[in-house]
């Protein structure tokens, strides 16, 4: 593996029926990302439930409840590893009962793949996970139309597909989206390019994950900075040293740069980046540096370094499309604490404005009560401003969580709009 | 191609350094769970460089069982001379001798299992609120589905049907008085990750990584090193070998594996060649399908 490699994170929502354990597990299989040990203890199970070969599916058990029922309830997270790229899978379930899992699934991901059986179509949970991509903003999809081989690898059926999701996705923000006609039973456009379909001309599944251009999807235009903590030593040659460790969530800093800190509104100069013992010129997301100013400013965890000439917006009242999480349903005017970057505040839910229903896309403003799984367009009042941006323009500064302070529990996940 | 991007194993510490901030700032008293096994090791490293040029500040904490490997105590006291961090040892045999727990019987016997009660009194006895471990999601199917911050109640178990969501990179450490949290810096990495990047950084790991001669006896499929907590059966012999062992456990059940790597460079190779998982040779995995997830649910590292 080479040094320059980059790392792909993609997420895939889907259950049992549509193949989804049978193509992570073609995936890690073809890609020989399998070890012996792990094939063999799948040998043995499909053996003893009477499976012929080796089922594939069987890679992607988790937890014992999981395996008595067969389905996958919470995210799992799988590697592995190509010449060309480290993958992480966030596997997540795709039925509506578990649409939180998916969304904290597609919460880091750069691509989604969403499966579609060739035998139905688009269907309800189609337009469920590519509604929840763009919601999420993930920047590149992949349908993966499965189980060509039941309806005899046929072009116009794939055809058919492609336009049915292009009526359902141009109704939705999302950028790049590639379909690929395969069977993951049998192989063809996972790993290996397929010789039952010679009419597709496109690469397969895999392929097209280690070529996908990825590292323009981050923001390099708005320099944002949240402090997570100061660094203070206190030691023998660094008695004045006051560094603001953080990972830059969007665009690039560079020593001698105008900055500002948020909310203050005091302006230095960037002095030094530090990375452990290395000195930088230059950082940029989503590196992790400490960062030293010319002046003596109080600069604490919360607060948030960007360059003077391109600054968030300090705001008290958000509107937020918020996905519930927590089993019990929101508390109407109840305060929470509202966490952002390294931010933290009271806040309060005003109004919900509407809630999507998200099998029909219909949104919905008589309705009004938050459960598990909601999905709603919500205004929220901060005791003290954040300092936000778009979550369409930036996912680290755009979006927040809400924890329920009798619990402790996180219930709500908002992408600032 | 645009030079803003970073390189899989920069974004990998990159992550792992800014966990390992979140915790330091939402935390009371954390520690490093360290057992002297490269995962720790690369934890211990990670936290050094996140927190530089000021001192490592977290203690760490060794769960001792009792059943070392010599190399590995004595790795443990350099580091800690190493950093000037404080060391707490929670120790299995106190355990014992304390009748908190018995002692397993039998050819098999471990104190694996005991680690947990010791681990959790030390933690309670310590007021730790977050013990920072060298889990990795690929390990093992019950830690493929562990959070970067994961909770624990006040009798210390995981839930994991009910763990909070997680997304973004926002953390929630909230907790209340006598709960604690466990977090993962490196869940994300894996074996190959691990040893590709104690090779570029070139990190100082205990000896028995290497290749080297050691009394063995074959059982459960490796070879399990001679000493003196082993009681070995009629039909077993003890053989010298030259092996590695590819993780570090209690002397009583780490299996090694037949090698010639004696330089990080050729451990790379072999481990990017190996076709069988590393805890393919932990007794203490094979147990059962869940002995894993049984053992997190109750505490378990």
């Amino acid at each position: 593996m080479l040094d320059k490699n980059q790392l792909l994170r993609f997420t895939t929502a889907g259950s049992v029926d549509d193949g989804k354990s049978t193509l992570i597990g073609r995936l890690l299989y073809d890609s020989k990302s399998i070890f012996e040990d792990q094939l063999k203890a799948i040998e043995n199970t499909s053996k003893r439930k009477g499976h012929d070969g080796v089922d594939l599916a069987l890679f992607t058990d988790g937890l014992r409840d999981e395996r008595e029922q067969g389905i996958t309830i919470d995210v799992a997270y799988r590697y592995f590893t190509t010449p060309k790229r480290k993958f992480i899978i966030a596997d997540t379930p795709g039925h509506i009962q578990y649409t939180r899992n998916m969304v904290t699934g597609a919460s880091t991901a750069n691509v989604a793949t969403i499966l579609i059986d060739a035998r139905h179509g688009v269907i309800e949970q189609t337009k469920r996970h590519a509604f929840i991509a763009s919601l999420l903003q993930i920047p590149h999809i992949i349908v993966c139309v499965n189980k060509m081989d039941l309806v005899d690898f046929s072009e116009e059926i794939f055809n058919n597909i492609v336009s049915e999701f292009e009526d359902v996705s141009s109704k939705m923000l999302v950028k790049d989206v590639r379909f690929i006609p395969m069977s993951a039973l049998l192989g063809d456009n996972v790993v290996n390019k397929s010789e039952n379909m010679p009419w597709y001309q496109g690469a397969p599944m895999l392929h097209t994950l280690e070529t996908m251009h990825v590292s323009s999807d981050i923001n390099k235009v708005d320099a944002r900075f949240p402090v997570q903590t100061v660094i203070r030593p206190q030691l023998e040659g660094f008695i004045d040293y006051r560094g603001y460790a953080g990972r830059v969530a969007s665009g690039i800093l560079r020593k001698g740069d105008e900055v500002t800190v948020m909310p203050s509104g005091f302006t230095s100069k960037v002095k030094s980046i530090n990375l452990h013992d290395k000195e930088l010129e230059e950082a940029y997301a989503p590196m992790s540096v400490s960062i030293t100013l010319e002046d003596d400013i109080d600069i604490s965890r919360g607060d948030m370094i960007v360059r003077s000439n391109n600054k968030p917006e300090p705001s008290q009242d958000i509107e937020v499309m918020l996905c519930w999480l927590n089993n019990s349903p929101a508390k109407s005017r109840a305060k929470y604490t509202i966490k952002h970057t390294s931010n933290s505040q009271k806040a309060m839910i005003k109004e919900v404005v509407y809630k999507y229903y998200i099998n029909t896309l219909e949104r919905n403003s008589e309705d009004t009560d938050l459960s598990m799984n909601d999905i709603a367009k919500v205004k929220i009042r901060i005791t003290k401003p954040l300092m936000i941006d778009s979550y369409r323009e930036n996912r680290i500064t755009g979006s927040i969580i809400l924890v329920d302070d009798s619990t402790n529990e996180t219930v709500a996940a908002g992408m600032i709009v | 191609m645009s030079k803003y991007y970073l390189n899989y194993l920069d974004e990998l510490e990159s992550e792992a350094i800014f966990v390992l901030r979140e915790v330091w700032a939402q935390f009371e008293n954390p520690v490093i769970l360290f057992s002297g096994g490269k995962d720790s090791i690369l934890v211990t490293h990670l936290a050094k460089k996140a927190f530089y040029p000021a001192k490592t500040p977290f203690p760490l904490m060794h769960v001792d069982t009792g059943h070392n490997f010599p190399e590995t105590i004595e790795f443990r006291d350099n580091i800690i001379k190493e950093l000037g961090v404080q060391l707490i040892v929670g120790s299995v045999q106190e355990s014992i001798n304390e009748g908190r727990v018995d002692e397993e019987k039998g050819k098999n016997a471990t104190r694996n299992a005991l680690q947990i009660t010791t681990l959790l009194d030390a933690i309670e006895a310590n007021k730790i609120d977050c013990a920072i471990g060298g889990g990795r999601r690929d390990e093992e199917k019950a830690r493929a589905k562990e959070r970067f911050f994961s909770h624990r109640n006040d009798f210390g178990e995981w839930d994991p049907k009910n763990q909070r969501p997680e997304l973004w990179n926002i953390f929630n450490g909230k907790h209340f008085e006598g709960e604690h949290f466990r977090a993962f810096p490196i869940s994300n990495w894996t074996e190959m990750d691990v040893w590709n990047y104690i090779k570029r950084e070139n990190i100082d790991i205990p000896s028995l990584y290497f290749a080297h001669e050691r009394e063995v006896v074959w059982r459960q499929d490796s070879w399990i090193p001679n000493s003196e907590f082993l009681v070995l059966e009629d039909h077993e012999e003890v053989v010298t070998k030259k092996i590695r062992f590819r993780t570090l456990g209690d002397i009583t059940i780490t299996g090694g594996v037949e090698s010639d790597a004696d330089t990080l460079e050729k451990i790379a190779t072999e481990v990017a060649g190996m076709r069988n998982t590393e805890r393919g040779n932990r007794s203490d995995d094979k147990r059962s399908e869940s002995a894993m997830e049984d053992r997190k649910r109750q505490g378990y590292f």
